[in-house]
């Protein structure tokens, strides 16, 4: 165990990548924040709960989410709306990983080579990857950490991300949908999941049901 | 790749920067008869590039990426080099090879590519520099010929090495004296259209890119020949205007003194007759389809 923990930075121009430091990717049904292997819904409500203390949270989908390849895919971009309206939050893409010359414009882009640039330029304190690739938000998550004191989520469909300051795995558009309904939760508001006939609340059955049952419960 | 594939998730549309948005409306993915013609009217499948400003080479860029016949399930293999700069910038599937492996990369991936989507068309072709096609990759160029492998060879052919600042490469021309090679070049330029004739090329072009019609047409013959006869090899004239003391207006001139009679790029063809007899076939096709629409 280490005493390491992935915190907001600057960390320095030579940012030590987290697994260097002994930090562990969680196992499925965990996250990590900081470093700190947790259950999944503690994770959920810590980056809820950043989210909505955010003076400027923002959402980077990748190209992974932005580009209709699949149903997995068009479910997600969904999901990922829906949480930005419930925060509500700034989305701002990364539609490619490619090197851009002269350079990117930060106010509609962010790009992996250079993402302080867009957190710099829109002064984001609180953001969220999903739906990118995992080699290439590795190098931004640490490119992040290394220049900015903005708190990284990385809502990651593999197996999560030890650079990021808060990290979950097995993304899927129900995961995404769980995270919006945590924040409707602590906003004190209720949220309407979109009608689909796997997350849908009309009696079909969900995990996140069995949470938010215990909660009621105060569990 | 399918051009279905090319569509953005409609709750992202709004916040997807402009050309982005350009390319799935305008590009020309998917268009029958696409040609350097549109350029200008549709949104071309390069966006800004890093090359000098007048660089020929970023002329031979558009014409090619608007030439190909099926862009949308072509797969660019590109070498080290000045091409290096400009792929990333391009909207077509592309790999970056080692220096000179490009000839090896793009075999495997054709068989491979042949394999996983069987029955369907998936064209692959190699950019690469002269320093990549002729010197450092020499072997697998060849090798990827006498193994009549069936894809395109494009040499970008500057006649040294000007990435890197000026070297003698082997299709520099006898007697040239570059910034880095200062005592000139001692031998003849390395004659590989005539190598690549007698290595099995289907079709061999030897050309500049001052003819943007002629540049449509030898990138569609070279594409539709090696997907259906052998590999085919295109040599283009492509000088670096920084290497040889011209300033950015002169690429163009500096072509058309080239490909003069007698000139090291004068045009230069070889078909081989089942290439001769499939483009045949297939400028009867296109008759018969444009008679079919007009009588329509």
């Amino acid at each position: 165990m280490t005493d390491y923990r992935v915190v907001p930075g600057p960390e320095a121009y030579f940012t030590p990548s987290a697994a260097r430091m002994g930090i562990v990717l969680p196992e499925p049904g965990e996250a990590h924040i900081e470093g700190v292997i947790v259950p999944e819904e503690k994770a959920m409500e810590y980056a809820a709960r950043k989210l909505l203390d955010a003076k400027n949270p923002t959402l980077h989908p990748g190209p992974l989410v932005l580009w209709n390849w699949n149903e997995k895919a068009a479910k997600k971009a969904k999901a990922i709306k829906i949480l930005a309206e419930c925060i509500p939050a700034r989305i701002i893409p990364m539609p490619d990983y490619r090197p851009k010359y002269p350079k990117i414009n930060p106010d509609v882009e962010i790009n992996p080579n250079h993402p302080n640039l867009t957190i710099w330029h829109n002064k984001e304190d609180v953001c969220l990857f999903v739906g990118v690739h995992c080699h290439q938000a590795n190098l931004s998550l640490k490119i992040i950490r290394g220049g900015t004191d903005c708190f990284t989520i990385a809502m990651c469909a593999q197996a999560g991300h030890e650079d990021a300051m808060l990290s979950f795995r097995d993304a899927t558009a129900e995961k995404i949908l769980r995270l919006a309904e945590w924040v409707s939760k602590l906003k004190g508001v209720p949220f309407v999941r979109p009608v689909d006939e796997k997350t849908s609340g009309d009696g079909g059955h969900r995990y996140s049901d069995n949470v938010f049952v215990k909660l009621a419960d105060g569990g | 790749m399918s051009k279905e594939k090319i569509q953005i998730c409609p709750e992202f549309y709004d916040i997807m920067p402009p050309e982005y948005r350009d390319l799935v409306e305008q590009a020309t993915y998917g268009k029958e008869g696409r040609g350097w013609k549109d350029i200008g009217q549709s949104k071309e499948l390069i966006e800004s590039h890093s090359l000098c400003a007048g660089c020929p080479e970023s002329m031979a860029f558009r014409y090619i990426l608007a030439s190909l016949p099926n862009p949308e399930d072509t797969v660019m293999v590109g070498s080290t080099g000045c091409t290096s700069l400009v792929f990333p910038m391009v909207a077509v599937h592309n790999i970056h090879s080692l220096f000179g492996n490009q000839n090896a990369v793009a075999s495997g991936l054709k068989r491979a590519l042949s394999v996983r989507f069987p029955g369907r068309i998936k064209d692959v072709v190699v950019l690469a520099g002269d320093g990549a096609t002729v010197d450092i990759g020499l072997d697998m160029t060849l090798q990827a010929w006498f193994r009549q492998e069936k894809f395109t060879t494009i040499c970008f052919d500057n006649e040294l090495y000007a990435n890197t600042g000026g070297q003698e490469s082997g299709l520099m021309r006898k007697g040239f004296v570059a910034k880095m090679a200062p005592v000139g070049k001692t031998f003849d330029k390395v004659r590989l259209p005539e190598i690549a004739r007698e290595s099995g090329c289907a079709y061999v072009v030897n050309c500049t890119v001052s003819k943007p019609n002629l540049v449509e047409k030898v990138i569609r013959n070279a594409v539709l020949i090696a997907r259906e006869i052998g590999p085919t090899y295109l040599q283009l004239y492509t000088p670096c205007i920084l290497e040889i003391g011209k300033n950015s207006m002169e690429g163009l001139q500096e072509m058309r003194d080239s490909e003069k009679p007698g000139e090291r790029f004068r045009y230069y063809e070889y078909v081989t007759d089942s290439a001769k007899q499939f483009l045949a076939d297939l400028e009867a096709k296109d008759k018969q389809t444009a008679a079919t629409a007009i009588e329509a």
